[in-house]
């Protein structure tokens, strides 16, 4: 006699064993308010929800995929990744074709693509291997090797030019520097140094990029052009008040006044409707993705597994924070969308390569203990 | 760090990192959460009032496109008001039992649900969309009564374009069509961006596609208030739209009409040009169509019979028709050898009626030759065996050379379409011709027998119409040629001010008085004492001109004979010609496809043409057959 409802178990058993149902929750939580307010931000008869839901559907499936690889496999990946980013990105600097004036893609015949994309998982990969490989014998040199490692991408994307993309790459290999333990006092110097060789930095920005940090200070200066977008967030967020307009009520987002109101603009949108409340809804929610990060790389068991989910977790936290900073007028206007909740495709494979990496190292450290 | 390895160190450090992390983590929500209280509790008030100003919308206003006038101020393209009745999609709950409703009180047919259909997919937000156009007064007043049933529902006065003249000179003057992508990927290029917000049609062919950003006008704007609803409120400020430029063409509008009418239903094409300057007179290509249908949306059952029509109503054949000059190439060639020194007038070759090359026989059209022939007797006889020869003796690259100078083989640049791409360039024939037309080697080389039919224009000649008149009135204006163009002057209508477009020579030949005179004379002769002869009896001013018959069926040994063919493979009929000889004031190339001999029914409608242009005889219908009239002498 076969025993169904056994087989039916074990079966389904061996297709959670590698989920981490926390993380589950907060993400589907997040992207749950991601989809209705897409479908408030773009009211095209769902269209965009579908297809919204269908992205989350393939980037959940490679997360439950990359779950279930060990982390040594995970390990064997990070330098062929880093390699292949690095002269995908060359490639871009030599044949790359422009959109907006900016060379971020590279043509494929077929397709084209955005290596920097790779670079946010494989820089944290990479680095934590590095810092594993020499765990034993930790000197300034090996910082100072791992720090060329991640100044050469994150050039090669600054180049493009693509600063959005290129702080999220530089945060995600320096949380890797940082938590591997480099020295406080070269932190301090750091922060030091950055800061009187702000005026420096000034002189290298583009002019649209320093014309953003200016509107950001005082965005009447430019109503029509780059202050606009703050503007009209600023007062999508104000007006919605502590309790907000009610869903599908923001006059803002519904008379066409704040731009790209489904992607990187969409917490205006959600902030107008939800108000103060639904702000608080989701820091929270963002707090326990974070927390919940921070507890799966305490608990790793190697250097590798605990300086990536560090990475890996405050990367979560760096992109949610410069998008609603940028948002509330409080950062200036870089490319970054809000996790979980932003449409677009793309950025959602990459955000659950991360949180299927997260639940690996996770469901995985016992077996690596012994 | 030490120089010891310590794992449990290792642990505790990076668990006070960790900490550090949260932390900071903790710290930073903690000043996004102070902004937000900061913007939606302490300024929430601020903001909220800037959100209920926030409600200035700019409206753009649509200027009146530029109206379209011929030579003599008869309007070609002009705008008239008319209502339509729009539904704002996002205002209306239920649309089809909307539109259902408003069926009972006025006539929506099911083309005009499917046309809201689709405009709506392509429409954005907050945009009304017609669900009917042109409402009569007892529509508009039947609908005004029961407007209050309609909310999202509102008539709207707006401007149509409208081609008085209906079919003809279509195929000049172009139409206008709703933007589609790639006319917005066209502005984009152009960038004219902001002046196209709230435009919803642009031209689509011919001049107004040329001359759309003329014809346009600047975009005005409105500031109006409107309510949380998209309502409009009132209005704050007006920026008034300026009217697109008037078009003022060298074309008559009667001269077209007629040359059109004497074509009747024969297919073909014409091209008259004023020789001293280069603009154009007529341009005709025939069959044409209504552009009317165009511009509210062409319903898919006349585009439909428009495009699938044997006789391709929708193609301009004066400029995208290439077809081989047969014998009114002779002329061309006739000056080619008296400028390179290849032949004198008084030359006489002997005719026996054909011509051998090698060991293949090239035919003369009449039996027996024409004896000993001159020049002249060559063009007014349309004598072949002299071009035969006259071909092998110059060689392909030289006639190909000459023939560039007069423009044969190359876009003229009309000012028709958006750019040059919209014209053919036909096929001047050259050994680099032949080797960039074929791949395999065998294909690419040149052989001296295919130039012996490229005397008489045949062979791989194929030109437009539009380069035979231009050549041909190259001739007429002493070897110096200009680009043709249908715009005279541009009218500004800001400052009421007239911009020329001033005649662009393109080219001076440096032909030699002599030699012109040469070909002058002889193509008197085709319509006083040859093949143009019939045609042009009783003329009172002189005509020169030459017959062609293009060759579409290819003979193999037997006669000719035009009964036997069916009218498809029929040659076609050419003819050239300008007037008065010595001072001319016109000058055209004239193709009525599978119509026979050049002079049986080409030359009779260069006749009318030139009747009307220059005595301003008025023709009555479609010009005759001259089923009598042959391409050679007339018979013994």
């Amino acid at each position: 006699m076969i025993d169904i409802a056994g087989t039916l178990r074990r079966g389904w058993q061996q297709l959670i064993a590698h989920i981490d149902f926390p993380l589950l929750f907060i993400t589907l939580a997040i992207m749950l308010i991601g989809l209705t307010t897409v479908h408030s931000a773009t009211f095209d008869g769902n269209q965009r929800i579908f297809s919204q839901a269908g992205n989350m559907g393939v980037a959940m499936t490679i997360m439950w995929f990359v779950s279930r690889l060990p982390p040594q496999k995970l390990m064997s990946f990070a330098i062929p990744l880093y390699v292949l980013g690095v002269i995908l990105l060359v490639a871009v600097f030599l044949f790359g074709i422009k959109v907006n004036g900016a060379k971020r893609w590279l043509p494929l015949g077929f397709t084209r693509i955005q290596p920097s994309e790779i670079m946010k998982i494989a820089m944290p990969l990479m680095l934590a291997w590095y810092f594993q490989k020499y765990e034993a014998m930790l000197t300034l040199k090996h910082y100072a090797v791992a720090a060329l490692l991640l100044l050469v991408p994150f050039a090669l994307i600054a180049k493009q030019p693509d600063l959005g993309t290129a702080l999220l790459v530089g945060a995600a290999g320096f949380y890797v520097i940082f938590f591997a333990g480099l020295p406080w006092k070269i932190i301090v110097g750091m922060v030091v140094a950055g800061a009187s060789a702000a005026p420096f930095i000034w002189g290298m920005l583009h002019d649209y990029q320093k014309k953003r940090i200016l509107t950001l200070i005082d965005p009447t200066t430019d109503p029509l052009g780059a202050g606009y977008h703050i503007i009209q967030a600023t007062i999508a967020i104000g007006s919605g008040g502590a309790i907000g307009k009610g869903y599908l009520n923001g006059t803002q987002t519904h008379l066409e006044f704040i731009p790209e109101k489904h992607t990187d603009f969409i917490f205006a949108v959600f902030s107008e409707e939800w108000g103060l409340l639904g702000n608080i809804v989701l820091l929270v929610l963002y707090t326990m993705l974070i927390g919940r990060g921070l507890m799966i790389a305490s608990a790793a068991p190697t250097m590798f597994t605990r300086l990536l989910a560090g990475s890996i977790t405050l990367g979560f936290f760096t992109y949610a924070f410069i998008n609603m900073g940028m948002v509330s007028g409080i950062l200036p206007v870089v490319g970054v969308p809000l996790p979980f909740m932003s449409y677009g495709g793309t950025a959602l494979v990459t955000l659950f390569l991360g949180v299927g990496i997260l639940m690996s190292i996770h469901t995985h450290r016992m077996l690596v203990k012994k | 760090m030490g120089d010891f390895h310590n794992p449990e160190a290792d642990l505790d450090r990076f668990r006070f990192r960790s900490g550090f992390a949260a932390i900071t983590v903790l710290l930073a929500f903690a000043i996004l959460l102070g902004r937000f209280i900061w913007l939606q509790v302490i300024q929430h008030d601020f903001y909220q009032t800037r959100a209920e100003d926030n409600r200035i919308a700019l409206i753009p206003i649509v200027p009146n496109r530029g109206v379209i006038t011929d030579r003599n101020g008869t309007v070609l393209a002009r705008n008239y008001s008319a209502f339509t009745l729009e539904i704002t999609p996002s205002r209306v709950a239920d649309l089809d039992a909307a539109i259902d409703e408003l069926a009972a009180i006025i006539d929506i047919q099911p083309k005009d649900r499917k046309r809201f259909k689709r405009l709506m997919d392509e429409a954005k937000n907050f945009e009304s969309i017609p669900i009917r156009t042109r409402l009569s007064d007892a529509e508009v007043a039947k609908f005004a009564a029961q407007r209050y049933r309609f909310p999202g529902i509102e008539v709207k006065a707006r401007l149509f374009r409208q081609y008085p003249l209906g079919t003809v000179a279509s195929h000049a003057i172009g139409y206008i069509g709703r933007i589609t992508d790639r006319d917005l990927k066209w502005i984009e290029e152009a960038e004219q961006q902001a002046m196209f917000k709230g435009t919803d049609h642009i031209g689509k062919t011919g001049l107004e596609q040329h001359y759309e950003f003329e014809l346009h006008g600047q975009t005005g704007y409105e500031e109006v208030e409107i309510d949380a609803g998209g309502h409009a409120l009132r209005s704050l400020k007006r920026i008034p739209p300026v009217s697109g430029n008037n078009l003022a063409l060298t074309l008559d509008a009667k001269l077209q009409e007629i040359t059109e009418q004497a074509f009747g239903d024969r297919k073909g094409a014409l091209v008259a040009i004023d020789p001293s300057n280069g603009g154009i007179l007529a341009l005709v290509s025939n069959p044409t169509y209504d552009p009317n249908l165009f511009v509210d949306g062409i319903t898919p059952d006349n585009w439909k019979e428009l495009n699938e029509h044997p006789s391709k109503p929708m193609v301009n054949r004066a400029i995208n028709g290439a077809y081989p000059p047969g014998s009114t190439f002779k002329p061309f060639m006739a000056l080619a050898a008296l400028e390179l020194g290849k032949r004198t007038a008084n030359q006489t070759i002997y005719d026996p009626g054909f011509y051998t090359f090698g060991n293949h026989t090239f035919r003369d059209d009449k039996k027996g030759g024409h004896g000993s022939v001159d020049m002249y007797k060559s063009i007014v006889q349309s004598c072949d065996t002299y071009y035969y020869m006259l071909a092998n003796d110059m060689g392909i690259d030289n006639i190909s050379k000459f023939m560039a100078q007069l423009g044969l083989g190359q876009r003229t640049g009309i000012d028709i379409g958006k750019d040059e791409s919209g014209e053919s360039k036909g096929v001047l024939p050259s050994q680099e011709w032949k080797k960039q037309r074929f791949k395999k080697p065998e294909q690419q080389k040149w052989y001296a027998g295919e130039t012996i039919s490229i005397g008489i224009g045949q062979g791989y000649n194929a030109y437009t119409p539009i380069q035979l008149a231009q050549a041909t009135a190259t001739i007429a204006n002493n070897g110096i040629m200009f680009r043709p163009h249908i715009v005279h002057h541009i009218i500004d209508t800001k400052t009421g001010q007239k911009r020329l477009i001033e005649p662009e020579p393109i080219r001076d030949l440096h032909l030699k008085p002599q030699n012109l005179e040469v070909i002058r004379r002889a193509m008197v002769g085709v319509n006083k004492e040859g093949t143009g002869a019939r045609a042009f009896a009783g003329a009172s001013y002189e005509a020169a001109g030459k017959t062609g018959t293009a060759q579409v069926y290819s003979l193999k040994g037997s006669q000719y004979k035009e009964g036997g063919i069916k009218k498809e493979l029929r040659d076609h009929a050419l003819f050239i010609a300008f007037a008065p000889a010595d001072n001319p004031k016109i000058a055209l190339a004239v193709l009525v496809e599978n119509g026979g001999f050049g002079a049986q029914s080409a030359a009779p409608i260069a006749r009318m043409v030139i009747d009307y242009y220059l005595l301003g005889k008025l023709p009555a219908g479609a010009a005759p057959e001259d089923s009598a009239a042959v391409e050679e002498e007339p018979e013994e």
